[in-house]
């Protein structure tokens, strides 16, 4: 039986449950959702001691009032939003024992802007296609397939560890991203590279471009140096990935995120790499990023060291108890 | 065609040609076949579009330098293959009237009675090329030219689910309620996406659909069927 554990008080700006998406049905145009930035989500959940898979609420920028229902172990981790537990200031990534009664709370936001709260035990939605993440757009998923209203009511599933042994671990902070100090991303440039002129690739290589307002968790639009194309914007709709850099009939670049649509028709002139992900998602309205180039094997050994400490985190080790 | 190249660090991508084609098609979809049947650890799914495969694979499992070797096996497979029968899939269409409410101005822009319209629409099978957009949205292609229409000026905000519309040559179902500039000819009551189903998506790419008409009656009976779960689409399946 699953555990009635937070009240929604104020929903915040745009509170959702997530997971890691809702991977094995993009052939039919699902779309995979999940959270923006999936390793906080990770490490929250192993702070908590549930499997790493397991769904919490993310927050954006404005964070919302939550009430306890039940006494609990939560950690927040990604953005530092400066959570307040009964209006005292609380730590990062770090899991914390709540009671009862006591209220969550957010005030400034002072380094990234998507934070993850992992609850004991994982919060309890149905699994729609396999997944619990919320895809708005088609009302799916999480907590009636919409962002979280006041009044909702949020449960967690069964586990079988103690609170107690869950509660003040931290991640080493050799591991804590800075998302502000990161302005430099890395890409794997195509499949689209060749409809592109090669001044605009070098262009998009070394130049600077902003965080648009028109972004979202579909995507984020920038605005720079303007892109030009040899023969036209246009493709043949063709698949898109997290993080894939379209390059649209503007010349100015979007990078799709979480919710991206599973196929797109404007060339693709790269796709960031996984383990930088975070970095993009993590960045507001009007900073800046900055792309390099950065060939498939190199990508590759960077998610395995990241595979490997997830798998460390997971069995205890670098998480400071 | 078989060209592989590194998608992002958990995609690799498999171009099978540059323009559309029924037989890059069935190339696209043996080459699903053979990686339904080779269960590659590591491979998490792929996405066949008009063109091209997208593999998506977890890098911790399987590298892209061993997931190329792989995919050059499958290749040789690929003449030896043979496609099993594909299936048409016959969808009920509520031409005209309230559920279609642009098949008048298709007819008057062609200069063609809504009848012949929708006569030329239903005529055809159309093939699946690819699934995507949206969930259980399908690009068709099979549409004859005669009843082609550019979009609205103005696209509509939302669009019931289930439309049948007209976009240039193609033609296409909305699988859920959405905004969009498509034509809207007609309405099917069957659903093409239901999330909660054990298999939420009706169609498949490389299969082909073929729009029955029906009347307003009709669409009421099939509606309450499909509400009932008790609605079974009609399927044929063929030899290419």
């Amino acid at each position: 039986m699953s555990n009635t554990i937070i009240e929604v008080v104020k929903p915040g700006l745009a509170t959702s449950v997530q997971d890691l998406g809702r991977t094995g049905f993009q052939a039919f145009g699902v779309v995979v959702s999940g959270a923006m930035d999936s390793f906080a989500l990770q490490v929250g959940n192993i702070l908590v001691g549930n499997p790493r898979e397991a769904a919490g609420i993310e927050i954006v920028i404005m964070g919302p009032e939550l009430r306890i229902l039940e006494d609990t172990v939560l950690a927040i981790c990604g953005a530092d939003l400066s959570p307040k537990l009964d209006g005292e200031l609380l730590p990062v990534w770090k899991s914390f024992s709540v009671r009862k009664g006591q209220v969550i709370t957010f005030g400034q936001p002072k380094d990234g802007a998507y934070a993850y709260i992992a609850v004991a035990g994982g919060i309890d939605t149905p699994v729609v296609m396999g997944s619990k993440s919320t895809y708005t757009k088609a009302a799916i998923g999480g907590f009636k397939g919409r962002y979280l209203q006041k009044g909702d009511h949020l449960a967690s599933s069964p586990f079988s560890f103690s609170l107690k042994s869950v509660s003040g671990r931290g991640l080493s902070p050799t591991y804590v991203p800075n998302y502000k100090n990161v302005e430099k991303v890395r890409v794997i440039l195509g499949p689209d590279q060749a409809a592109i002129a090669e001044s605009s690739i070098e262009q998009f290589l070394s130049s600077s471009y902003k965080v648009s307002t028109q972004s979202d968790r579909m995507g984020y639009r920038l605005e720079g140096a303007e892109l030009t194309h040899k023969h036209g914007a246009d493709i043949l709709s063709d698949a898109v990935l997290s993080g894939t850099i379209q390059v649209p009939a503007s010349g100015q670049p979007i990078v799709l995120l979480a919710d991206r649509q599973t196929t797109g028709g404007y060339t693709r002139i790269g796709t960031v790499i996984s383990v930088d992900l975070p970095f993009v998602a993590q960045k507001y309205t009007g900073s800046e990023l900055r792309f390099e180039t950065v060939q498939v094997e190199e990508a590759q050994l960077l998610y395995v060291k990241r595979e490997r400490l997830l798998r460390c985190l997971s069995l205890g080790a670098g998480v400071i108890g | 065609m078989f060209q592989i190249s590194a998608f992002g660090d958990t995609g690799l991508r498999i171009q099978f040609g540059d323009h559309i084609s029924k037989d890059i098609n069935q190339q696209i979809r043996s080459f699903c076949i053979l990686l339904e049947k080779e269960g590659i650890p590591g491979v998490i799914e792929w996405v066949p579009t008009y063109t091209a495969i997208t593999v998506v694979y977890d890098p911790y499992t399987i590298l892209y330098s061993a997931l190329v070797t792989q995919m050059e096996k499958l290749q040789n497979r690929l003449s030896d293959m043979e496609l099993p029968p594909a299936e048409i899939m016959h969808v009920p269409v509520c031409y005209g009237g309230e559920m279609g409410p642009d098949l008048a101005a298709v007819a008057c822009l062609h200069n063609l009675d809504e009848s012949q319209v929708i006569s030329i629409h239903s005529s055809g099978d159309y093939l699946i090329y690819m699934m995507g957009f949206i969930p259980g949205f399908a690009y068709l292609g099979g549409m004859s030219k005669e009843i082609a229409t550019a979009r609205l000026e103005n696209p509509r905000a939302a669009i019931p689910a289930g439309s049948v519309g007209i976009a240039g040559e193609q033609t296409g179902i909305y699988p859920l309620e959405s905004p969009g500039g498509w034509q809207i000819i007609g309405r099917t009551p069957i659903k093409l996406y239901d999330p909660n189903s054990s298999s939420p998506i009706l169609l498949r790419a490389g299969n082909y659909i073929r729009f029955k008409p029906i009347d307003v009656e009709e669409y009421e009976v099939i509606e309450k069927e499909v509400n009932a779960g008790t609605y079974i689409p009609y399927v044929e399946t063929f030899i290419e």
